[in-house]
């Protein structure tokens, strides 16, 4: 059953590719506005480079969640999700998985370029994609708590960057941390291990939270 | 208690196999919110609903038991007929073809449903009901929109599950063909 409603929600995806094709245009668009905000000087846009990319990533991460349940919710969907037998808590998992494959993955395979664009030398471009990995699922999983619990709320849209971006800061924090390290030589492994600790946090709690938020929305 | 207010109370009823329930009642008397109840969807404040000795207590484990179409049809716009039915077919392992047919939408099933008529919106998501192998089918006014030979469809597909063991809980505001339902009759 959870593939088959995985399948479902990525052929959804795949067929409104505008959703996501959004966000990931929002995410280039926005990287691209940086050099002309703070000038084209090569070394300055080197060292923000990774900072603007967290900072995009995330924001673009949170365009497709106000219909990451709002659309079942609207036309009956949720309603059987909720009895196709799996629990709560895995249609969460089902949910954070699209996003993490339409949205999340994208944004990483676009993070290449665009860091390249920046000028990112080789070792903090390493580093930057290593913590984008654990990062991006990170927001997944907070994000698909945060969808679940505006779900029929009234302009649920406008609360969820209030509920995600303040749980996000470690990830961004962490991710810059680990790429900055990198690019000044300095020893990186202890941020991207802190991000590998909050996706193992993240990873029961998200999904048995949004869960919870699932149940009492219908 | 719906949006802290209370709308149902002291309401009792069993349906047995092979059986039919009739919930009747104007608009606004909560028959939608009994049948949700029903469902495992909404939680009652008081009171217990069971199926063939089994208690409603979570969700998953009760779903086995209930097959629900609420008043929503539930079908994505951008998939068609066929894919919306698609993960119910493989949960219940009965045939999709079949399942289509038993509601006349053969001649749709490669159409995605944004170009489906109320009608036949309704019939898809009535199909539904033909994939899964629930004993107990919930209908929130099943009868919207059909037209008199889809009626007879669905009348057929009831009269087919009821034969087989199954019952049926439906809202109404319609008269169809259930022979030998009790009914409900909820006020306000």
């Amino acid at each position: 059953m959870f593939a088959d409603l995985l399948r479902r929600e990525l052929r959804l995806g795949l067929r409104h590719a505008a959703d996501s094709v959004a966000a990931l245009l929002f995410f280039v668009v926005v990287t691209a506005l940086f050099p002309l905000g703070v000038g084209p000087e090569p070394k300055l846009l080197a060292r923000i480079g990774p900072g603007v990319i967290w900072v995009a990533a995330l924001l673009a991460a949170i365009l497709p969640l106000d219909r990451l349940f709002g659309a079942d919710a609207e036309d009956g969907s949720l309603d059987l999700l909720l009895l196709s037998g799996l629990p709560p808590a895995g249609i969460a998992i089902l949910k954070t998985c699209a996003h993490w494959l339409l949205t999340g993955l994208p944004l990483l395979l676009a993070s290449g370029p665009v860091a390249i664009m920046f000028g990112v030398e080789p070792a903090p471009f390493a580093v930057l994609m290593l913590g984008l990995l654990p990062g991006t699922l990170v927001l997944s999983l907070l994000g698909t708590a945060a969808a679940a619990l505006v779900v029929g709320a009234r302009r649920g849209g406008v609360l969820l960057p209030l509920l995600v971006l303040p749980l996000a800061t470690p990830v961004l924090i962490m991710g810059t941390l680990a790429a900055e390290a990198a690019r000044t030589d300095a020893p990186y492994a202890a941020p991207l291990l802190v991000l590998g600790a909050l996706l193992a946090l993240c990873m029961p709690f998200c999904p048995l939270a949004a869960g919870a938020a699932l149940r009492q929305s219908v | 208690m719906r949006a802290e207010r209370l709308v149902l109370v002291g309401v009792g009823g069993a349906v047995a196999h092979g059986g039919a329930l009739l919930l009747r009642g104007a608009n606004g008397t909560a028959n939608s919110t009994l049948l949700r109840i029903l469902a495992g969807l909404l939680r009652p404040d008081e009171g217990r609903v069971a199926w063939d000795g089994a208690e409603l207590d979570d969700l998953p484990t009760w779903s086995r038991h209930v097959a629900y179409v609420g008043h929503l049809d539930a079908l994505k716009p951008g998939l068609t007929v066929a894919e919306n039915l698609l993960p119910w077919a493989r949960a219940g392992s009965r045939g999709i073809a079949p399942a289509l047919a038993t509601m006349g939408l053969e001649a749709l099933s490669a159409i995605p449903a944004r170009f489906l008529s109320a009608g036949q919106r309704r019939r898809a998501g009535l199909a539904r009901l033909a994939l899964c192998t629930a004993p107990l089918w919930l209908l929130d006014e099943p009868t919207n929109a059909l037209d008199a030979a889809s009626l007879g469809r669905l009348e057929a597909m009831l009269a087919a599950h009821r034969e087989a063991g199954g019952a049926v809980v439906a809202a109404t505001h319609q008269d169809f063909m259930v022979p030998g339902a009790a009914t409900l009759e909820l006020t306000v």
